[in-house]
């Protein structure tokens, strides 16, 4: 009998393009990628975003400062904590007010607490796209803890909005001290079991060893900041390089490793948890006395002119950019995100990779599409 | 370098720039035409090396639009704002400046979606967020009598 070939339609010579997303589970979010393929090699990636652009830049015009506070938490929300010390410090700046060093301390504290949930959920979900469903429980897990500290001290859990300008919105619990030493005995010896399970697994090496490299060139050109830039070798750690709040009262190192493929982007989030849980020790026994908030006029109004601050979130540097001239809300406020800024690589790391490459070089940026598309 | 540096060296490159020393930083308006060579020479110059890209924000002044550049340099982490405004709000341009930073690609695409700047010889200048049927919402004179609420 003849043997029957049937065509599939499909010419290899030809590049083949499919949607990934919007609704993908390892696009973390409503993130449309156009992949053009050939067969299974990815020759371009097209971001398509914008799905849930709520225009948070032109409605910070029409509100004043302390309701700004409230939508910065909506961009990044791994990141809430920092997102609102970058307005707060901002107003505190233009206004010239002097934050007592309680409040700076606490401040400290939470942000270190908000980068260890943060990648807590990335290494749960990373470890998730590659395969490994257990990570996503022992991430979780843990994470569950932070959040209880959150819940406590800030009544609510991601969306805290705990800042204010000119301090904090109430003073820490009474438990917060104990809370956070238990936990932070209770995650160095939890970390370990998270190196077991994935940083030493040999099938997780090989998805990830020399897959997306970054070069350094290449990620300062695209401005890749974070735990993503600074795999690369990149020294962009804010609280290194201009210290706000009680970063420069405090010993740790920065991150930085040389060779920027998906293995060290992951390893230099596991290494920060470590620094961050080493921050939060020399802080938690040291926290002064005093008031948790400075009194500050009951409508803030920013002296005329442009004023810019970046802090270290999770993800990298947010630069908030504000232009006031003088009134009770803003003219212009633009919020430089991360996310956005590292997205815009992706397409340069994921060539010539595979399909599931991209999957594992998405995941390692870590990307939270809110603050991409504000 | 330091603000005041910075201003007399930015000054000397360019001498039609008007330079002042900001609250921050050194604040450099720029002639929209000289633009991109100003921005590759100060990436290029070995005092300045500004090789990084911070932020870029188009900013509607009433009158005119006009985009600014927040620029810092990983050796000498020092920092340096340009601005170029134009009063063309129908059809506003500037140079692109996405083959001296890559990183201006996305903002760019951001610009001309929000402000509806358009930038010359950007590689794919389209909208990023928003439909093509809308406006520009970021401009000042934007109207959207549902979704604004005027007080």
């Amino acid at each position: 009998m003849e043997e029957k070939v049937i065509s599939t339609g499909i010419d290899e010579k030809e590049e083949y393009v499919i949607n990934m997303g919007p609704q993908h589970p390892s696009t973390h979010g409503v993130l449309r990628l156009v992949l053009s393929l050939k067969g299974e090699i990815v020759k371009n990636v097209e971001p398509h975003i914008g799905y849930i652009h709520r225009g948070i830049e032109k409605m910070c015009e029409s509100i004043t400062y302390p309701q700004i506070i409230h939508l910065t938490d909506r961009m990044d929300y791994l990141s809430a904590h920092i997102n609102n010390e970058a307005i707060c410090l901002v107003v505190e700046k233009a206004l010239e007010v002097d934050i007592p060093d309680r409040i700076k301390v606490i401040r400290t504290i939470m942000s270190e607490l908000t980068r260890i949930q943060s990648h807590q959920l990335y290494w749960a979900s990373f470890g998730m796209d590659l395969g490994g469903l257990t990570c996503f429980f022992y991430g979780l897990r843990d994470r569950e803890k932070v959040l209880d500290i959150f819940e406590e001290t800030c009544g609510s859990r991601m969306i805290v909005s705990y800042n204010c300008p000119g301090g904090l919105m109430y003073d820490i619990h009474p438990n917060f001290q104990k809370r956070v030493k238990d936990f932070v005995r209770y995650f160095r010896k939890t970390l370990p079991e998270y190196d077991d399970l994935l940083t030493g697994n040999v099938i997780f090496k090989e998805r990830t060893v020399g897959i997306g490299r970054l070069s350094l060139e290449d990620a300062i050109s695209y401005g890749v900041t974070g735990p993503s830039g600074r795999a690369s070798g990149f020294s962009c750690d804010v609280r290194k390089h201009e210290p706000y709040s009680a970063y420069d009262r405090v010993k740790f190192n920065e991150v930085l490793f040389n060779e920027g493929d998906t293995y060290h982007r992951y390893f230099a989030r596991m290494e920060e948890m470590r620094e961050s849980m080493n921050i939060i020790d020399q802080l938690i026994d040291n926290i002064p006395q005093g008031e948790y908030a400075v009194k500050m006029k009951p409508v803030i109004k920013l002296p005329e002119g442009e004023y810019y601050q970046r802090v270290e979130t999770a993800r990298g540097e947010l630069g908030v950019y504000i232009i006031s001239d003088g009134n009770k809300n803003p003219y212009r406020v633009k919020f430089r995100s991360p996310n956005f800024v590292n997205l815009s690589a992706l397409n340069l790391m994921a060539k010539d990779f595979k399909i599931a490459d991209l999957v594992a070089i998405g995941g390692s940026l870590d990307l939270v599409i809110p603050d991409i598309d504000r | 370098m330091n603000k005041t540096e910075l201003a007399e060296f930015i000054k000397s490159l360019e001498p039609e720039c008007e330079v002042k020393e900001g609250k921050q930083f050194a604040e450099a308006a720029v002639p929209s035409t000289k633009l991109h060579s100003l921005a590759k020479s100060l990436k290029e110059n070995d005092a300045t090396a500004f090789d990084f890209l911070v932020c870029l924000s188009a900013v509607d002044w009433g009158q005119d639009i006009g985009v600014v550049y927040h620029l810092r340099s990983t050796k000498y982490s020092h920092m340096v704002v340009l601005k170029v405004r134009t009063a063309d709000r129908q059809n506003p341009a500037f140079d692109s400046v996405t083959d001296i930073w890559m990183t201006a690609d996305f903002h760019e695409r951001e610009a001309f979606d929000l402000m509806g700047i358009r930038f010359k010889n950007h590689p794919d200048m389209r909208r990023l967020f928003l439909d093509s049927s809308w406006g520009f919402p970021l401009r000042k004179d934007y109207v959207d009598d549902v979704n604004i609420v005027t007080r």
